[in-house]
């Protein structure tokens, strides 16, 4: 058989074109990356030390650190993991164990995965008409709640999963002994999925660490030290936020210090989160 | 017509064998959604016997098997008519309480299901469900129950590794031991043995002929050679119908059915 | 005989099994009830995020009625409010951010399921899928302090020279170079949504299966005829649903936008000028916005942005739901 070569080759051509091509998008993508992470480490570290950990948010013109926001961050953080995680484990749970098969199942399904994605300034302005106009002021536990929001849906999502990853058998084995269903669930699969479960609340820690948007308009911002929930509360992203557009050159400093410790902290989070659910996956 | 001759052949393996009925199954139909995955089944199983159930994949056989401890009733449009007695009692009667009636017909699976937890606690957790023991308790219905399944030996000095870190036929003898602890009358085993190797197939084939003397004993197996080995009474079954019933060596030597004499001398399935 | 006496201890067992299941059955439904309530919460969320929305945004529509989604107007002192320019910069920003982060991610998603040797591919991978949690204050702070600026002084100025005379063109790239403006938040977004696009094309080209793939190269296939005829093909819903999810971040997007878009309302002709964004409007004055009308134009524009990204998500959730029932069955 006659192979016809000027075909073949326009085809070899083609072919080392947009092969050409994938290479270049990919130097050109971690090109930006590398850049990103490379400012930021260079403009980060050298306003990095003791002070930032110790010391308050300064007012302009005067050297100072990150305590509150970094304490508000955590109080926030923490209180908003602590209702979300909980109602999305069980929601989770449900779509996976109670309602697998059922209607309102595929209803849940969607709008979650669509809050999964929605826009968080919008969730920012939810929050804001529920709790911060009826109580006539920013606070803390208002942005709480606004980063509830957020951790509901991707608890929701690993949650369910992570449930319908473990084996039938293992839930039809404990059915066997004569075990109650909620006992089944709890004991048996909760037990089975419990890895990939955390991996899942650590990811959605991962993700409102950085959120900013819902935080403007519910815990606004705060110079002092505060742990008064009532109150308005400050956190890094905020803060960041109001100093990187400022004018003042140590607040800016600060800002920079500010983003390169929320980036350690998402990536270190996702890092163990990933080893966690590698581990399992492994297994 | 095979409905008749069943039920005659059922009679037949009656009188034939000690008459003690554990379980009797009535008239029993099962869909999945509009399928019908059984046929009018009719059958018993003795107390103190090891009934197999035989037959090509997909003929019902584990099916069957799932209706005895409505282990189907986990899934949406799955539903059984009929009855079926246990001890006298219909337990396909609704508002039956489900997790009673797996406490009393243990199952064993196919594949070895350890739950994520230790060896000790494998079998304390279902017995924990229903009886308050104190540790000494605990302890020795854990030995006993390790025993009778023929692990003690094996895995005495190491009772708080996890479950699964066992081997395959440790597994699936935790999984007997586990389901002996909470005391059943009947346990069913579904296809025991296929993910075994042969030195630990044998092993809970000699379990199941002990468990026998203390148990009603149901098991679905794809192995023809191993019914014959474990089994009083065999069931074979076809397309969702019991073709023919009754004493294992009379149905492997003399089968009365030309499908089940195709059956087990290979010529399908 | 040995069943008899087994028999009786097991009727014995009946009766204290009874009581525990009795006790064991009402924390079995409550804990069904409390997953279930759970589960409705979600949908309850959703709907109190529209509800509250339209409770807000209704003063605004109804002073201004359809008027509002044309005007161009955006003034808190005379309490006039047009939503038309906050719209034009979500969508352009999100439109020229998705052009670029599209074929770029998906060459990339290429590169790591075709081209990268071994060794590299599971670094990259999750280097990539790192870098999308990034938060996207630090893509904004960057932008504003390093990209802007070098924007500034290198690229624009080029942009602006070479483009002075090609009819078209001029007015999209009309001076003077101010480093932030619609553009450079199209860049900003188009780099924060990269690796994002790219992750989900290289899990969607990973779920086709390698016999199919060998199948065209035992054929005699390239590189690129195997992708283009086979593995684009296969994935193409997911692709394209991975995508949208990607343009839902984009059109939400804050942080990256409000930093480096300029904050002017008002529509310009070149991609060099401010602009502003739905989020960045919102991000920028809705603590201080004085007087209801201005509040309640706010939450307007925020319910727009919601229904927007409410539709393209909706759309690439249906999509990829088709990839997984294909991928099912």
């Amino acid at each position: 058989m006659a192979i016809d070569q000027a075909r073949y080759r326009s085809r070899r051509r083609l072919n080392a074109f947009t092969m050409a091509l994938c290479w270049a998008a990919t130097a050109l993508g971690l090109t930006a990356l590398l850049i990103i992470l490379s400012t930021l480490l260079l403009k980060g570290v050298g306003g990095l030390g003791l002070n930032v950990f110790t010391q308050m948010t300064p007012p302009p013109g005067s050297d100072g650190g990150l305590l509150n926001p970094i304490i508000g961050s955590l109080i926030m953080t923490t209180i908003g993991v602590a209702i979300g995680a909980p109602i999305g484990i069980l929601a989770g749970t449900y779509l996976a164990e109670y309602g697998r098969y059922s209607p309102l199942s595929s209803v849940v399904r969607f709008v979650n995965d669509i809050l999964l994605s929605a826009p968080s300034i919008i969730i920012g302005l939810f929050v804001y008409t529920i709790m911060v106009a009826p109580m006539g002021h920013f606070s803390g536990i208002a942005g709480a709640v606004s980063l509830a929001v957020l951790v509901i849906p991707i608890v929701v999502r690993t949650t369910e999963d992570m449930l319908t990853l473990v084996p039938t058998p293992l839930r039809e084995a404990a059915s066997a002994l004569g075990m109650p269903r909620s006992l089944v669930i709890r004991r048996v699969a909760f037990k089975a999925a419990r890895a990939g479960m955390i991996t899942g609340i650590l990811l959605a820690v991962a993700r409102v660490t950085g959120e900013t948007a819902p935080l403007l308009f519910t815990a606004l911002n705060s110079q002092f030290f505060s742990t008064n929930l009532n109150a308005p509360m400050a956190s890094l992203p905020t803060v960041i936020f109001q100093f990187a557009l400022s004018p003042y050159a140590e607040w800016q400093k600060l800002a920079w210090v500010g983003a390169l410790l929320i980036t350690a902290a998402v990536l270190t989070l996702s890092v163990t989160a990933r080893t966690l659910g590698g581990k399992r996956g492994k297994s | 017509m095979t409905e008749v001759s069943t039920a005659q052949r059922i009679e037949m393996g009656a009188s034939a064998v000690a008459p003690d009925v554990r379980i009797s199954i009535n008239n029993l139909d099962f869909y999945y959604g509009t399928t019908r995955a059984l046929k009018t089944i009719n059958l018993p199983l003795y107390a103190n016997m090891v009934t197999s159930f035989i037959g090509p994949s997909g003929c019902g056989k584990s099916t069957l098997l799932r209706v005895l401890n409505r282990m189907y009733d986990l899934y949406p449009n799955q539903r059984a008519e009929g009855e079926v007695l246990l001890d006298g009692e219909n337990i396909l009667a609704p508002g039956l309480d489900l997790n009673l009636l797996r406490a009393r017909v243990g199952m064993v699976f196919q594949k070895p299901t350890p739950f994520p937890m230790s060896i000790y606690d494998n079998i304390a957790f279902g017995v924990g469900l229903y009886e308050k023991l104190n540790r000494s308790e605990m302890d020795q219905r854990v030995e006993q129950s390790l025993t009778r399944a023929a692990l003690w030996k094996e895995v005495k000095d190491k009772l708080t590794a996890s479950g699964l870190s066992l081997s395959g036929g440790q597994q699936q003898r935790l999984c007997i031991a586990r389901t002996v602890a909470v005391k059943p009358e009947v346990i069913l085993f579904d296809e025991p043995c296929s993910a075994l190797d042969p030195i630990s197939t044998a092993r809970i084939e000699e379990l199941i002929d002990e468990l026998k003397a203390d148990y009603t004993i149901a098991i679905v197996t794809h192995n023809m050679q191993q019914a014959s080995r474990v089994s009083d009474a065999t069931a074979f079954m076809y397309l969702g119908e019991l073709m023919e019933f009754g004493k294992t060596k009379d149905m492997f030597t003399k089968p009365q059915n030309p499908k089940t004499q195709d059956y087990i001398t290979g010529r399908f399935g | 005989m040995s069943s008899a006496s087994s028999s009786r201890s097991v009727m014995t067992d009946i009766g204290a099994r009874q009581r525990v299941l009795k006790g064991l059955r009402f924390g079995d439904q409550v804990f069904a009830a409390v997953c279930k309530a759970a589960a409705v919460s979600v949908l309850v969320i959703l709907g109190g995020v529209f509800v509250s929305l339209i409770g807000g945004a209704w003063p605004a529509f109804h002073k201004f009625g359809l008027a509002f989604f044309v005007t161009e107007a955006w003034n808190p002192v005379t309490d006039q409010f047009g939503a038309i320019a906050p719209i034009f910069g979500t969508l352009v920003t999100s439109a020229i951010a998705m052009l670029i982060a599209v074929p770029v991610g998906v060459g990339i998603a290429v590169f790591l399921t075709e081209l990268c040797p071994l060794v590299l591919r599971r670094p990259l991978g999750v280097a990539i899928e790192l870098l999308a949690g990034i938060p996207s204050i630090i893509y904004g702070i960057w932008g504003l302090f390093f990209f802007a600026p070098f924007l500034q002084q290198y690229v624009q100025p080029v942009l602006i020279g070479t483009f002075a005379n090609v009819p078209v063109l001029s007015t999209l790239f009309a001076g003077p170079p101010y480093g932030i403006g619609i553009l450079t938040s199209a860049l900003v977004l188009a780099i924060m949504v990269l690796p994002f696009v790219t992750a989900i094309s290289r899990d969607v080209f990973e779920s086709v299966p390698p016999v199919l793939k060998e199948a065209a190269y035992g054929l005699g296939c390239t590189r690129w005829e195997v992708v283009r005829n086979v593995v684009i093909p296969f994935t193409r819903v997911g692709v394209i649903g991975g995508c949208m999810l990607g343009l839902g971040r984009a059109l939400g997007e804050t942080m990256a936008v409000t930093f480096v878009i300029g904050n002017a309302h008002r529509i310009s002709g070149s991609l060099l000028a401010p602009g502003t964004t739905i989020s960045a409007t919102i991000a920028n004055e809705f603590t201080e916005a004085v007087g209801d009308m201005h509040t309640s134009s706010l939450l307007a524009i925020g319910l727009i942005l919601f229904l927007i990204s409410f539709i393209v998500l909706a759309f690439a959730r249906l999509m990829l739901m088709q990839l997984d029932k294909k991928a099912g069955a």
